[in-house]
């Protein structure tokens, strides 16, 4: 076969696993667009659920996963900042640190359920937070941890090494030279990864399941130790309980849809963020 | 030299990068007022050298530093000195033009900033002052709110070169600052550097000869780790003393 045939090939098969990707996606979301956008209705969106879970709204679930996802990230982003700063910063080159990365890379490969059995023994049992928004909050920060650390990490290494210098040579610290040129510098990045982040929290269901997810709950949460409803749980628990599985799944569908929708907005903010970050540095 | 008031002085220094001996006992004075000119083919030890008197090599990890080196009497490399404050009094532009990715204005005021000045009417009059001591100020005087990264590369090395006089140091290094720059701004920033002169102690690094003969007062010449040969820059371009120095500036090598 002579090289030109082979370069098509090659670049047929390239293409072809590219188109293969994106029409998973958008059948992925025509699927659920089809089926959820027909029970989408401002009572949906604002009232409780009712009749045994086969009709009425979602927004007790909408408001829980609301609580959950910001309770994440304020626990999440600081401390995963934070520790981003050190490990690229602060921190002398050597085994140990690479340790300490390597363990925050296998944090971000454990499976979602551990973190939720985690959060059972942890917070839920042995501080006794109970079954409560604060122990599914902890739960998944934790889970989103590795995550904002290294995005935050992605954005510090970006900064140019030269300017870091440029500030030092003025007679900066080291920490006035962080907090001043490199964390303002690198703020867009630390919040596409935050976005992204959000996303991902938004969706788990399974930190939540012993942690913090009710199945049914009469009005909305009064603490942060009162147990919620959240989106992603009651999707499982429409399509698993009950004895009305017509009308559950086409909740669970609207639901989805929901999620989905929630998912691509916040997705979209990020890129939106990282595209003003390049117009910004390249003048 | 001809008696001369020294400004710094570099004494026996020996440095390593690890194992490598990347300077060998350089004894070098700076004279007060005067541009001295480090010349020496690529990899000779001239950017670690200047980068010593500013203590800015001991960020590199691993290293070693030996000698001594004075700003005027202050032995700057004694543990009781703030690293700092030696940065503050010896200040330092790069061969690549290094703004900050902020405001024209805030590139200049960060320097007197994180000095500690907080007082906003010295900040505005040190931030013009600067920028038209380096020749910038007509150029920026109606943009001093817009990103300092739109502005061309040689506008970006005099806003560095501003960002520098802001804090008011006393010498001024340079590493090959007109290296990424056009023949018109190289220019600029030659006729600058002679100004700055009668206020500054200069000290720059340049792989261009017809520069160091154009604005230098001494010139060094590195190799290989070592100071060969300084003297008078006349003298190193009409009668060097050294087979190797003449070797290097009528090109033969390096
Ligand atoms: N951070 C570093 N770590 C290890 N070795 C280094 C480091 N920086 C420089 N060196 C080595 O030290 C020697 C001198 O380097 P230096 O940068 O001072 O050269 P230079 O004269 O400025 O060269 P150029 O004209 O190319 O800028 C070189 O052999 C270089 O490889
Ligand atoms: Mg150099």
């Amino acid at each position: 076969m002579n090289q030109n045939t082979i370069q098509k090939i090659g670049f047929g098969f390239l293409s072809f696993s590219v188109i293969a990707t994106i029409s998973f996606l958008f059948i992925i979301i025509f699927f659920i667009a089809a089926r959820g956008i027909r029970v989408i209705s401002w009572e949906f969106l604002t009232a409780g659920p009712r009749d045994g879970m086969t009709a009425g709204g979602v927004a007790p679930a909408i408001v829980g996963t609301f609580y959950l996802t910001l309770g994440a990230i304020i626990f999440a982003l600081p401390l995963g900042i934070a520790c981003a700063i050190y490990l690229c910063e602060y921190s002398p080159k050597g085994a140990v640190v690479n340790i300490i990365r390597l363990s925050i890379n296998n944090l971000a490969g454990v499976p979602s359920v551990v973190f939720g059995l985690f959060g059972l023994a942890v917070f839920v049992k042995f501080f006794n937070f109970g079954a409560s928004i604060l122990s599914g909050s902890l739960s998944l920060g934790i889970l989103v941890l590795p995550l904002i650390i290294s995005a935050t990490q992605e954005a510090l290494l970006a900064i140019p090494h030269s300017i870091r210098e440029a500030s030092m040579a003025l007679g900066a610290t080291k920490w006035q030279t962080i907090k001043k040129i490199v964390l303002p510098a690198a703020v867009p990045g630390i919040l596409t990864g935050t976005i992204l982040s959000i996303g991902r929290v938004a969706g788990e269901t399974a930190p939540i399941l012993f942690t913090a997810a009710a199945f049914y709950l009469k009005g909305y949460p009064k603490s942060v130790f009162s147990e919620v409803m959240a989106l992603p749980y009651h999707i499982y628990a429409l399509m698993t309980e009950g004895v009305y599985p017509e009308k559950q799944t086409a909740i669970a569908y609207g639901c989805s849809f929901i999620l989905l929708v929630l998912v691509l907005l916040v997705s979209g903010l990020a890129i939106f963020i990282r595209q003003r970050q390049r117009s910004y540095y390249h003048g | 030299m001809d008696n001369l008031p020294i400004k710094m002085r570099a004494h026996g220094v020996d440095f390593f990068y690890g194992q490598h001996h990347a300077l060998k006992n350089i004894n070098l004075d700076i004279a007060k007022n005067h541009v001295t000119a480090i010349i020496g083919p690529s990899g000779c030890g001239k950017s670690t050298f200047i980068r010593l008197l500013n203590r800015m090599n001991e960020m590199v990890p691993n290293t070693t530093l030996t000698g001594k080196i004075y700003l005027d009497c202050l032995d700057i490399l004694s543990p009781c000195i703030d690293p700092a404050e030696v940065r503050r009094r010896v200040g330092m532009v790069f061969q690549k033009p290094n703004p900050f990715p902020k405001n024209i204005f805030e590139n200049i005021s960060y320097g007197l900033e994180v000095n500690g000045i907080k007082n906003k009417q010295l900040i505005e009059d040190r931030v013009v002052e600067s920028l038209k001591k380096s020749a910038i100020w007509d150029e920026v005087k109606d943009r001093l709110h817009d990103s300092a990264l739109r502005l061309s590369g040689g506008q970006q090395q005099r806003l560095c070169i501003a960002r520098c006089l802001a804090i008011q140091p006393e010498v001024l290094l340079f590493d090959e600052p007109c290296a990424s720059l056009d023949p018109i701004s190289t220019r600029k920033i030659e006729e600058l550097i002679l100004e700055l002169k009668k206020d500054y102690t200069i000290a720059i690094v340049t792989h261009n000869m017809q520069q160091a003969a154009r604005i230098s007062d001494y010139t060094g010449f590195f190799l290989l780790g070592d100071l060969i040969e300084f003297d008078k820059t006349e003298k190193i371009f009409k009668a060097p003393h050294d087979s190797r120095t003449e070797d290097y500036i009528t090109g033969r090598f390096g």
